[in-house]
């Protein structure tokens, strides 16, 4: 029992000697054990329209969802129909991205339930509709570093974040698997939603799969969790994860994929110890392949590989030519799998991940990157947002941040697909500046940035094929010509941002073809 | 031995624009357009079109270009040739070749072609594909029926149901025609390809008929994807050993020329022609998958 008598401690100064516990007042103790608690005491709803209501969720504020669920999602379209149905008007959807299972948004639209978008990409319907005008407002897009950035900084303010999670616990520890159990929905990494639950005023999970407390190792941790609602299914396995993610036998993905493995081993980064990151695509995925021979051959390993993980990576790393992974978003069920299963197979957020502001980003630290592209100009700009029609199809997702921060970039595209050029004169639309981008390769040749004089030194008495990107260019309009421009409204629906929130490209409507008839 | 080694002759169907257009990007030695068998009757001409004005176009590399037409008997197989001669295709692939008439008639209509469009005389050449037991049996005479003619390639799967079988993964049942077909190459001094493997995802069954053909003596083979070029490459070339023991062959020459020695040695045993002729193509392999 402390000295009631002393209040003032010299050079200290008041102390709080006041605390019921040491009064005669009478003190509870809290003698229920954690079962019951769980039950009665929980963070858990059984409704969503709860969950709202308990949110105090109102016109004009912001709302968040992530897209670990990519096209199995039902998270986002039942919540938007009970938050349609309470009348709430004119909200700001600040998802980390959108995809084809999203178009009823086009409605809700409509409707002016969402007057504002903000996301990394648009693909379907939805897309289509934007790319037409459906918003007063320009969706603003963003990189998963620069929306992590701008969640950071206030730019944007989530009010309520929606969070699906395969597991989760009474108080909100929240997972992309089931430690539990094997059965139910998995989708690996929560890094996306991590950030939101960091920040957002207001944090609700959606889960199918409440399980009992401690939920551990959670992505999403009980400190920043406000409701946990339990609802009958969050999404469909089937759209969420696919099996393993194949190798391409596509024979020009192929060419594509062999010749920047040599490309990276003659780059000076391929050394005991490097770092790198690849995209889910063709090309860059079978570069894994051919990189693992010569990792083999070399006997060299990495110490580290992030950003989306698939299959392929994994098996690097059970074979032991990667010594930890860091986990964004798993690709595949093979990655998701891993992420539980493997010690150093850990999941990171968008924050960690990409966040342009902090030294220790993930992405700062990567020697290699490898990155597809729709299109690459001349200046070395690269598009993965819109199409050769000029309408929205894609996503920034972590492009503009990994070229940034690796040492060397790497672009990799064939020379044409079909009868479309993927080296211009200029983008469409510009995503990741040209000044980041350090080498492109195509089936036709490499073609290395100039203000990379390092890299053109090192590649002179190779036996790349080398060339200019002017070259590639040319080669590509020789064999497919010049297509005809697109016609765009004056109408901006789509503002491209860099990392730091600066606006490096607007996208406009495109001009309706039914108009001219 | 010819001028030009034929490992790899890569089959692009002559419909598919994606891959004609820039079917010179993979490492193969000899691309190959059909217009024959991969096309449907109702795509005949649209294929010879684009075939045509691809040839016309697009800067294809140092590739041998070779193009399968129609039977020359008729008016299609005319066409074809006609436009192929006009686009100054380097080999014309004719197939299901049967007997030594075959072999002048198309090359009769060549030589018109050639004419008509004032092409070099003799200049488009011509290899015949046999895929039928009279065609094996008559491959000698076949073999030495033109002038024009580089080679003589194996077509198995007609052949194997002309034999009423099947083909087998130890290829015993194509042992009698490949031996034919290598002997009337030989002793008409022309090249002889190999049949085409079509399961793509047998990788092991494919290296070991590579490896069979490459023991027997064949100089390459056809292939229906850029996926295959790589395993007959490897496969064909030679070793560091026989590398080193085909230049020392080579220097021994020299050393014999600049002496105006009239035998060669090396190391205390005489070189003969035979061994020189299989250094050559030892250093040739070896240059063309630049190992050296």
């Amino acid at each position: 029992m402390i000295n009631n008598d002393i209040k003032n401690l010299p050079k200290f100064g008041k102390l709080d000697v006041e605390h019921p516990l040491f009064t005669n007042e009478r003190v509870y103790k809290d003698i229920k054990s954690c079962k019951e608690r769980e039950e009665f005491e929980s963070k858990v709803l059984f409704s969503i329209e709860d969950a709202i209501e308990k949110s105090q969720l109102k016109s004009g504020m912001t709302i968040s969802f992530h897209h670990h669920f990519r096209d199995g999602d039902f998270v986002l379209n039942k919540v938007m129909e009970v938050i349609a149905k309470k009348g709430i008007k004119d909200l700001t959807l600040a998802a980390s991205s959108l995809l084809s299972v999203h178009s009823p948004l086009i409605e809700h639209v409509k409707n002016g339930v969402i007057t504002r978008i903000e996301t990394s990409g648009l693909r379907g319907e939805l897309a289509e509709a934007v790319s037409k005008g459906l918003l007063d407002i320009p969706v603003v897009f963003r990189s998963h570093g620069g929306r992590a950035y701008a969640i950071k900084n206030g730019d944007i303010k989530i009010d309520v974040a929606f969070l699906g999670a395969p597991s989760c616990d009474s108080f909100g520890n929240a997972n992309g698997y089931s430690r539990d159990h094997d059965n139910g929905i998995i989708c690996g990494s929560l890094g996306y939603a991590k950030t939101d639950a960091q920040y957002a005023s207001c944090v609700i999970v959606l889960t199918d799969n409440l399980v009992p407390f401690p939920n551990v190792p959670a992505g999403i941790f009980q400190s920043d969790v406000d409701y946990v609602v339990k609802v009958d299914a969050i999404g469909d396995p089937n759209g969420i994860m696919s099996g393993a993610t194949r190798f391409t036998k596509n024979p020009k993905e192929l060419l594509i994929a062999e010749t920047t493995a040599e490309v990276i081993e003659q780059s000076g980064v391929f050394k005991d110890g490097f770092s790198f990151q690849m995209g889910s695509g063709g090309a860059s995925l079978a570069t894994a392949r051919f990189l693992r021979e010569k990792m083999l051959k070399k006997n060299i390993k990495a110490d580290f590989v992030l950003g989306g993980i698939t299959g392929v990576i994994v098996k690097l790393h059970e074979e032991g030519l990667i010594k930890k992974i860091l986990d964004v978003q798993s690709f595949d069920l093979e990655a998701a799998k891993s992420l539980k299963n493997n010690r150093f197979h850990q999941q990171m957020s968008a924050y960690y991940y990409a966040s342009p502001n902090n030294p220790g980003t993930a992405v700062n630290q990567l020697d290699v990157v490898i990155l597809s592209a729709l299109e690459v100009d001349v200046d070395y700009n690269v598009n993965v947002l819109t199409g050769s029609d000029g309408s929205i199809r894609g996503a920034i997702g972590g492009h503009q941040d990994t070229a940034a921060g690796a040492s060397v970039s790497i672009i990799v595209c064939p020379l044409t697909r079909g009868r479309i050029a993927s080296v211009v004169d200029k983008v469409n639309t510009i995503v990741t500046p040209g000044k980041t981008v350090d080498i492109v390769v195509t089936d036709q040749g490499v073609a290395i940035n100039p203000l990379r004089t390092d890299l053109i030194e090192r590649f002179k008495n190779s036996n790349i094929n080398l060339t200019t990107i002017e070259n590639l260019r040319d080669k590509a309009m020789s064999l497919v010509g010049r297509g005809k421009s697109i016609e765009y409204t004056d109408k901006v629906v789509g503002i491209v941002t860099y990392r730091d929130g600066s606006v490096i490209d607007l996208i406009y409507q495109v001009k309706d073809q039914d108009e001219d008839d | 031995m010819g001028d030009r080694l034929r490992r790899t002759m890569m089959f692009v169907p002559g419909n598919n624009p994606g891959m004609v257009k820039d079917a010179y990007i993979y490492k193969c030695d000899s691309i190959m357009f059909d217009l024959e068998d991969s096309v449907l009757l109702s795509e005949k001409d649209a294929a010879r079109y684009l075939v045509y004005n691809s040839l016309r176009a697009i800067d294809y590399g140092d590739k041998e270009l070779v193009v399968r037409i129609n039977n020359p008997r008729t008016e299609c197989g005319i066409m074809d040739i006609k436009a192929m001669v006009a686009s100054k295709i380097d080999v014309i692939r004719l197939p299901k070749t049967e007997n030594v008439d075959d072999v002048l008639i198309c090359e009769k209509e060549i030589e018109k072609a050639e004419i008509e469009f004032e092409i070099e005389q003799g200049s488009t050449k011509m290899m015949a594909a046999i895929e039928s037991a009279e065609g094996v049996l008559n491959a000698r005479d076949i073999a030495k029926a033109s002038k024009r003619l580089i080679a003589i390639a194996l077509g198995a799967e007609d052949y194997v149901t002309d034999l009423k079988t099947t083909r087998y993964a130890d290829g015993v049942e194509l042992m009698f025609a490949r031996s034919m077909l290598l002997h009337a190459a030989r002793s008409a001094k022309i090249d002889a390809l190999d049949t085409v493997y079509s399961n793509l995802n047998d990788e092991e069954g494919f290296r070991n008929e590579v490896l069979l053909i490459k023991k027997l003596g064949f100089d390459g083979k056809s292939i229906i994807n850029p996926r295959q070029i790589e395993p007959i490459v490897e496969i064909f070339t030679p070793s560091r050993k026989e590398i080193d023991k085909a230049l020392e062959i080579m220097d021994a020459i020299e050393e014999a020329k600049i002496k105006k020695s009239g035998v060669v040695s090396l190391n205390g045993k005489m070189i003969d022609m035979p061994i020189v002729l299989r250094a050559q193509r030892t250093i040739q392999l070896a240059k063309a998958a630049r190992v050296l």
